[in-house]
């Protein structure tokens, strides 16, 4: 894939129906280049594993995406669970049912929250950083030189992200998991005096091997879809510091929204023609 | 060597390069001046198909740099040396890791050959004490010089400079001009450098191409390009207080100190 330096397509159409039609087209053409870019990368990643300097990229960037985003996880996993266990315990208490709470918190963030969480926090705080970072390398003539040393941007810029990215997601998600769900287990326990045994018990029965593949599977694809579309953003900055911020913030709205979409479809794939 | 042939760019319907030609000569020395705004920086790039004409072509021999795409672009550009404006160089790796990039990137030469090369490089641009540091621990003088480094360690035979004093002191851009011109001698590299350091230009280059609003308005060598009758030469001249004697004064010295 090529890194174009063209400048940014700008139509001097005043007409509305031109404006939503080139809206549409660069929207569209802009996903086309996400995936292209994500298939190019996924085609590179051995490559990269192979060779010592690009391994040591890559290792960087699994920090950058794990170790770094650790703190931030823990706390959102943590309080997802408390948040769940409260809202869910108190409505199971009217019914006399809370021995159901931790099955309850269980399936809501093995199978959706859980991933979910795992998807923002990476967006907004790799997905925004991997955008920021190309994104001033595009503006300085990084990128430039490398093209010009025919080192391919995409092998050895975006592979290793979106690898680190790709790695770390369903770890990340599993742990926010496990957080969630302690973290519920101690709001049952200690405000709603339902036996943390036996909501652990209730907890671990409910969840299937196919929820913890559907969960890390959408953490996968969340990964994937971060890490295309921050570097393709990134890769698409123009204009300076102000193209810069713009190509940031891109990212972080079109990971949301792809999050939000994809999560969607995965559940209903997995689950529309299953009962629980 | 080089030849850009009628070279046309538009953006968006704005024409910035108005049908530009003109030559370069294996081992000359091209500069091009002009006003800011001028398409010189999008000519350069169109010399390693960063950007590609909306009509005409450019070529390097008899190959079609315009026209390039996969191996036979990677086959032209590693020909290239390119220095940018401010130099380029990527944050996380020092001086030295920077300029062995293309060769660890590129070729399967031993870790040692590699090491030797990179040496030379940076012995040329004298920044041999700056190997292990990073760019943002060197000045950006260093860091053009660095990029220097980078741009001949592949011991590329063209190597075109981007700016490569502005931004830049004048004694440190004194050093830049005289090792552009120094490269050119030593190792015949043919170079073209855009530059708004006209007083620079005329006295390391070959020949001076003068472009305004996308147009060649001169290419002639330094001490014609000082005697030009050409009215926006003069202007562009008279805007530097560059005289012919004064210019014939600069050659004195600066070839008295070569």
């Amino acid at each position: 894939m090529t890194i174009t330096r063209e400048p940014p397509y700008e139509d001097a159409a005043r007409d509305w129906l031109d404006e939503l039609r080139r809206r549409a087209v660069t929207a569209f053409s802009s996903v086309g280049r996400a995936v292209l870019l994500l298939a190019e990368s996924l085609a590179c990643l051995p490559g990269v594993l192979a060779r010592r300097e690009a391994r040591a990229s890559f290792v960087r960037q699994l920090y950058a995406a794990g170790i770094r985003t650790l703190p931030v996880i823990t706390v959102v996993g943590l309080f997802t669970g408390m948040i769940l266990g409260l809202q869910v315990g108190l409505i199971l208490m009217r019914f006399n049912q809370e021995y159901f709470l931790g099955a309850a918190v269980m399936l809501t963030l093995i199978r959706e929250m859980g991933p979910f969480v795992t998807g923002i926090c990476l967006s907004a705080c790799v997905g925004s950083a991997m955008a920021a970072e190309l994104g001033t390398m595009v503006v300085n003539d990084e990128v430039a030189a490398l093209e010009i040393m025919s080192i391919s941007p995409v092998r050895y810029l975006a592979a290793p992200r979106i690898g680190a990215l790709l790695a770390m997601a369903p770890l990340l998600a599993f742990y926010a998991c496990v957080l969630g769900v302690v973290g519920g287990g101690l709001v049952a326990y200690t405000q709603l005096n339902v036996d943390f045994g036996q909501y652990m018990s209730s907890a671990v029965a409910i969840a299937t091997v196919k929820d913890l593949f559907v969960g890390l599977l959408k953490a996968l694809v969340f990964g994937a879809v971060i890490g295309a579309v921050s570097c393709h953003q990134g890769f698409s900055t123009r204009l300076g510091a102000v193209g810069v911020g713009r190509a940031t913030q891109r990212s972080v709205i079109i990971s949301f929204l792809l999050i939000l979409a994809l999560g969607y479809m995965v559940t209903r794939a997995f689950y529309l023609e299953f009962s629980l | 060597m080089i030849r850009f042939d009628n070279v046309v760019k538009r953006f968006d319907g704005r024409e910035v390069l108005a049908g530009v030609s003109f030559e370069v000569a294996k081992g000359e020395i091209l500069a091009i001046v002009g006003p800011s705004g001028t398409g010189k920086s999008v000519t350069l790039k169109h010399l390693v198909r960063l950007l590609t004409p909306t009509s005409g072509s450019v070529w390097l021999d008899d190959v079609e740099i315009s026209a390039a795409r996969g191996r036979v672009l990677d086959g032209i550009r590693e020909r290239f040396g390119y220095l940018f404006q401010g130099g380029a160089l990527l944050g996380w790796l020092t001086v030295a890791e920077n300029v062995a990039l293309p060769l660890r990137e590129r070729t399967s030469l031993p870790d040692a050959e590699i090491d030797a090369r990179v040496a030379e490089a940076l012995a040329a641009v004298e920044l041999t004490g700056a190997a292990d540091r990073y760019p943002a621990e060197i000045s950006g003088g260093m860091q053009k010089r660095a990029g220097l480094a980078r741009a001949i360690v592949r011991r590329s035979d063209i190597v075109l400079y981007d700016e490569p004093t502005s931004g830049l002191d004048p004694v440190t851009s004194v050093t830049i001009n005289r090792l552009i011109h120094r490269l050119n001698r030593e190792r015949g590299i043919t170079s073209v450098v855009v530059t708004h350091d006209l007083q620079g230009a005329l006295l390391f280059a070959d020949r001076i191409l003068m472009l305004k609003a996308g147009h060649v308005v001169e290419a002639s060598p330094p001490a014609a390009f000082v005697r030009s009758a050409n009215p926006e030469v003069r202007e562009f001249l008279a805007a530097q207080f560059i005289t012919e004697e004064s210019y014939l004064q600069m050659k004195a010295i600066y070839e008295k100190e070569q």
